[in-house]
């Protein structure tokens, strides 16, 4: 069997490998649901109707989806330029540490969309703060970025457990280890009311389309990506690596910054150790079904969105462990980089 | 088959899509002969042996080792059968040593423990016998291309070849050097081994070889006994038309543009370039000359912003530009052709319009965005007047043909005018007819003023277009000479290092 | 600060050590073999996740504690084929592909355990190995007490080492297995297969891994809870790098960073008004700061994560 390149990529095939994964993935997990003796019809029933069954399954769905959007964005846009940023999941918290910090008094009493504006603008400089030391450790002494992005979550999370029992431990949560809430007056308004969803989501949305604009459209996209799909001809040309790579990893940084200001302004309103069901993680895996296209993030960050909530009230039904649904993610992630794969490759003998 | 055939290629094609790099190709190799497989960059030559050694299956066709077929796609097969390759691009691993390169995949995978003095006492029994001397203790990334070059061959002996296939293996190797392989070569045959040598280069198949087998286009179109032909008539089987390089028109040449004085430049503990001296004037060719590896990489990268120098200074126009970056560089108007097109030159997977303003996208920009279209439409006059065929602004680059990928890039550095050029080996891989068009544009660019420093290893190349020339080794340059007084005794003895220095102890 | 020097004349403390390391080790060695033969293996936390919960439910099955041992190390042998699937002959980014590995690997261990055990307020337990004290060796004084009176895995462990890097350094196989992280055009044109060398050495890598996890259930704790790999397996991807790909320092390396763990656990208990987060993230902090001293001078095997294919360079 040999690969041979393609010589152009054809949208269809783009839009169709995703679709092709998502089946392959939930076909095989099909199995896993049986091995539970439920059957797949029924559980996966179930699940849609979990996601998508009621009003408040809906809102529950796309308050799960927004954070989704920033942090695969974040892998996104770093994966692009070849920076592994596996390291969401750290952003996301400083991100929303940052928030939290600043949101509980010292901006009270700012006019109100000043004060929401410096408390994002803190939360992606959070994030981009943690990002640029793996960056610079590769830029500078080629230390591998996969290995530090991952190792910089586990201290994050000690260093957020070390903030939420200390000076930023709530004295009202009864010694639950949580940190001081976000004033009031601050909280991001609901869209839709009696729920949790809230315009963190447009917001969401807002970022994927200017992203985009600078991806497709700018000088700094167009550098990215020659930096990203050739280095040394980019160098070549005059495209300034680090500086680039730089300000990616600002940018990754600051967008999975910006999901964990936006989890703490929204819905949850305070930080605790567990308020991350791994957002960062699933990042990638939505990164990935999107094939890094900041449009197809949105779609794939909705689809996560809904395995997660649908399998929690799957699970209830059926008893079906709701683990089922980081299966199912990361089954359609291999199956992604398979489907990928021939998209721009066609099998040989 | 013959008597006395010891290998039988019989109508062996092979496809790469749409390019059909092997058509219907049959030869046969006699004992002790050394044969010449001679054909330009592209003429399917190492495919062929790539098939023959079992890198490759073959579409249709067989390949037969002393009249049994070979099965196909197989090297350990074609090891067995007692065939044995020396690669152009060497299979060693630099981190392992010499004993290690040769003797792996000569024992079973699952023998416990390894017989090293029996293996080093086979080497240097091999070493000794064939003239190849080298330390089987050695790193291979300390060895010298010469020596590495020794340890590919002593790796086929090791495994008991009795058919030694050479790919390009003067490609290298320096005049006195590729003089001493051939040496070694004809003993061999001389002892009983037959060899096939792939080459482009005329004089070393009319030194070298019994019998030439000339292959273009993927055909074989002609097989002569070497005693019984000229390189006049090989050159033009090869070509397959007259195509004539274009010639240097006299020229009297300006005040310098580009000096350089005492530049040096360390990379990993040694020395890259060494107190560097040279100077490119208006409206001239200034030919580098040398044995690949011997610095013109970091000359190149020195030239075009990308390495720093320790030491000395390169000015231009007055102005010292020795830790410019690349982008300043194109500001300036330097233009620079890199090394290899396809690693440095242009991003593959971007289209060509993009590739055609990568090195200004700041030019093309208002307030951060690309402006599109009119890159667009600089990208199609680039197209139009470079004639760079199979493109339009929005193909992907990587689909371009070689030559027309290099017109891309030197379309892209002369549509600015630029005051200096550097070529740094402008035609490496390239067809007759691409190879006259780049050079045509080359003179060109000299003939409008622009100062051209034209790093070449291809001897003819340099001395066709150069007006002056120095020769590099070992990261030093010669003393300049013109191109009038260049035989070719002289221009092998410079390029081996041996020059007269001004400033020799 | 005697109290904290005290420590570590200790023998308790180098007892512990040797425990903290052998998890360590079992995972070093098995990305050591992936990476020689050229692949790197991210999906090793996820592999030593399934290897410890596998482990642990053989034995929680009626199975033997040695029984328990090899399902571990035959689960990480599918998970690696499954990996070198993607990475060699569809020759997959080998990061993306790794870290699918180990989001697929985990959660597939939670979600099997959840199905097949049943959970109350604590996690169901086993009798898991127990220190086995080497005749005559262990009576040593100090030495018997902290080399010699183990469990079985680190035994295994240790010998282990001594194998693997005579398999590297003396035998025909292990020179292919070099030769193909080196460059596997190089061993393509000698007539092996370095497609096939790469699959084997990434499985069996990968059964080393899940041993490392396997003894995390067995012998050091006796129950399987998620996420009870906490990033070992990042740390010795990292060790990787520290011991320069070489057997014999990923020893030293995983002993040094045991060293500083189990040293930081008792000072937790001397030193008092330091939160316990800051001892809990040195491992974390170590293993980047490792990295950056050795990141230089490392001399990584030079077709590491290049895929490999055919007839291309």
């Amino acid at each position: 069997m040999r690969f041979e390149r393609r010589e152009e990529v054809s949208v269809a095939a783009l839009v169709i490998a995703p679709l092709l994964a998502v089946v392959a993935a939930l076909m095989l997990c099909a199995g896993l649901i049986a091995l539970a003796g439920v059957s797949p019809w029924v559980a996966y029933g179930e699940m849609l109707r979990g996601a998508f069954g009621s009003r408040l399954a809906v809102t529950e769905t796309f308050t799960r989806a927004s954070p989704l959007i920033l942090t695969g964005l974040a892998a996104a846009v770093a994966f692009r330029a070849r920076l592994w940023n596996i390291g969401g999941e750290g952003q996301f918290y400083m991100g929303a540490l940052a928030a939290a910090a600043l949101g509980h008094s010292a901006l009270v009493g700012w006019p109100v969309p000043l004060a929401w504006a410096a408390l994002a603008a803190a939360g992606m400089a959070a994030g981009a703060m943690l990002l640029l030391v793996p960056a610079v450790l590769r830029l500078r002494f080629g230390v591998d970025e996969v290995v530090t992005t991952l190792l910089l979550n586990f201290i994050v999370l000690l260093f957020v457990g070390l903030m939420v029992e200390g000076v930023l431990k709530d004295p009202m949560a009864f010694g639950w280890p949580q940190s001081v809430p976000v004033a009031a007056g601050l909280r991001l308004p609901d869209l839709v009311p009696r729920s949790r969803l809230h315009v963190g989501i447009v917001l969401a949305v807002v970022v994927v389309l200017v992203v985009w604009l600078v991806q497709a459209r700018t000088v700094f996209g167009a550098e990215t990506r020659a930096a990203g799909l050739n280095p040394a001809a980019a160098a070549f040309a005059g495209v300034p690596i680090t500086a680039t790579l730089v300000k990616v990893a600002l940018l990754s940084g600051g967008l999975a910054g910006l999901a964990g200001a936006i989890e703490v302004l929204g819905p949850v309103g305070y930080v605790t150790t567990t308020m991350s069901p791994g957002f960062g993680y699933a990042g990638i895996v939505v990164a990935m079904l999107a094939a890094l296209h900041p449009v197809g993030v949105v779609a794939a960050s909705v689809f996560v969105a809904t395995v997660f909530v649908g399998a929690d009230a799957m699970s209830r039904a059926t008893g079906v462990p709701s683990f089922i649904a980081d299966v199912i993610m990361s089954v359609a992630l291999l199956a992604m980089l398979v489907a990928l794969l021939f998209t721009t490759y066609r099998v040989r003998r | 088959m013959t008597v006395g055939d010891v290998l039988e290629l019989d109508g062996i094609t092979k496809r790469f899509g749409a390019l059909v790099a092997n058509d219907d190709v049959t030869l046969s190799l006699k004992k002790g002969e050394v044969l010449a497989l001679l054909g330009e960059n592209g003429a399917g030559k190492t495919t062929l042996m790539n098939i023959l050694f079992g890198h490759y299956a073959a579409d249709a066709g067989e390949v037969r080792v002393l009249g049994k077929p070979l099965p196909s796609a197989k090297p350990r097969a074609a090891i067995a059968a007692g065939v044995g390759m020396v690669h152009q691009h060497f299979t060693l691993a630099g981190n392992l040593t010499v004993l290690e390169n040769i003797v792996i995949g000569s024992e079973s995978l699952w023998k416990v423990g390894m017989d090293r003095e029996g293996a080093e006492r086979k080497i240097r029994a091999l070493s000794a016998q064939f003239g190849l001397p080298v330390d089987p203790a050695a790193r291979i990334g300390d060895l010298s291309v010469g020596e590495r070059q020794r340890v590919e061959i002593l790796k086929a002996l090791y495994r008991e070849a009795r058919i030694l296939i050479l790919d390009e293996p003067t490609a290298v190797l320096a005049r006195p050097e590729a003089e001493q392989l051939f040496t070694i070569l004809r003993g061999m045959a001389k002892g009983g081994l037959s060899i096939i040598f792939i080459s482009h280069k005329l004089h070393e198949v009319m030194g070298a070889s019994d019998r030439v087998v000339v292959l273009r286009a993927g055909k074989v179109v002609a097989e002569r006994v070497t005693a019984e032909t000229t390189a006049a008539e090989l050159a033009e089987l090869m070509v397959g038309r007259a195509v004539a390089r274009p010639k240097r028109a006299a020229h009297e040449a300006g005040a310098p543009v580009v000096v350089a004085e005492g530049l040096s430049v360390t990379k990993g503990g040694g020395m890259a370039l060494d107190r560097v001296r040279f100077e490119v004037r208006a409206g001239e060719i200034l030919g580098i000359v040398g044995v690949s590896g011997n610095g013109q990489a970091m000359l190149g990268r020195a030239l075009s912003g990308l390495a720093r120098p320790d030491a000395g200074t390169i000015t231009f126009d007055g102005r010292d530009i020795s830790r410019i970056t690349p982008r300043q560089a194109v500001k300036l108007g330097i233009g620079r052709v890199p090394e290899d097109r396809q690693a440095q030159g242009v991003v593959g997977d971007l289209a060509v319009w993009e590739n055609a303003v990568l090195e200004r996208l700041r030019d093309f920009s208002r307030f951060g965005f690309v402006r599109r279209r009119a890159a667009e439409a600089h990208a199609a006059g680039l197209i139009g007047r470079f004639d760079i065929r199979g493109a339009a602004p929005a193909t992907r680059t990587r689909l371009l043909s070689g030559g027309n990928m290099q017109k891309l890039i030197l379309g892209r550095n002369l549509a600015a005018g630029p005051r200096f050029l550097l070529a740094n080996q402008p035609t490496r891989g390239l067809d007759e007819g691409a190879i006259a068009g780049v050079h045509a544009e080359l003179l060109m660019a000299r003939a409008e003023g622009a100062a051209i420093l034209l790093i070449s290893e291809d001897l003819d190349e340099a001395v066709g277009l150069s007006d002056r020339l120095q020769a590099i080794s070992k990261g030093r340059l010669s003393e300049p000479i013109l191109a009038e007084d260049v035989d070719a005794r002289r221009l092998g003895l410079m390029m081996a290092g041996v020059w007269e220095t001004r400033d020799a102890v | 600060m005697m109290e904290a020097m005290d420590i570590l004349t200790t023998a308790s403390l180098w007892s512990a050590v040797l425990r903290i390391a052998t998890p360590l080790i079992f995972g070093v060695l098995g990305a050591l073999i992936c990476e020689r033969a050229g692949v790197l293996n991210l999906g090793i936390e996820g592999i030593m996740t399934m290897g410890a919960m596998i482990g642990w439910l053989t034995v929680y099955w009626g199975g033997d504690l040695w029984a328990g041992l090899a399902m571990a190390v035959l689960a990480g042998m599918v998970i690696g084929w499954l990996h070198a699937m993607l990475t060699v002959p569809l020759g997959l980014s080998q990061h993306v592909a790794g870290l699918g590995i180990t989001l697929f690997a985990s959660a597939l261990a939670y979600y099997l355990y959840r199905l097949w055990v049943q959970v109350g307020n604590l996690p169901p337990t086993i009798v898991p190995f127990q220190p086995w004290a080497v005749p005559i060796l262990s009576d040593i004084p100090f030495l018997g007490e902290v080399l010699f009176t183990q469990t079985p895995p680190t035994y295994v462990a240790l010998i282990l080492v001594g194998l693997v890097a005579w398999m590297l350094a003396r035998t025909p196989m292990g020179l292919a297995l070099r030769m193909t992280g080196e460059n596997p055009h190089a061993v393509e044109a000698q007539g092996l297969n370095p497609m096939r060398i790469r699959i084997w050495a990434v499985m069996v890598g990968s059964g080393i891994m899940a041993l490392g996890g396997a003894f995390l259930t067995t012998a050091a704790f006796n129950s399987f809870f998620p996420s009870m790999v906490q990033g070992r397996g990042w740390i010795c991807i990292a060790l990787v790098v520290f011991a320069s790909w070489r057997p014999g320092k990923a020893l030293v390396g995983a002993l040094l960073f045991a060293l500083f763990d189990a040293f930081q656990l008792r000072l937790q208990t001397v030193v008092e008004g330091v939160p316990y987060q800051l001892f809990l993230m040195a491992p974390y902090v170590l293993s980047i700061v490792a990295l950056i001293l050795v990141a230089r001078r490392a001399r990584v095997p030079e077709a590491l994560m290049q895929p490999y294919r055919r007839g291309e360079r």
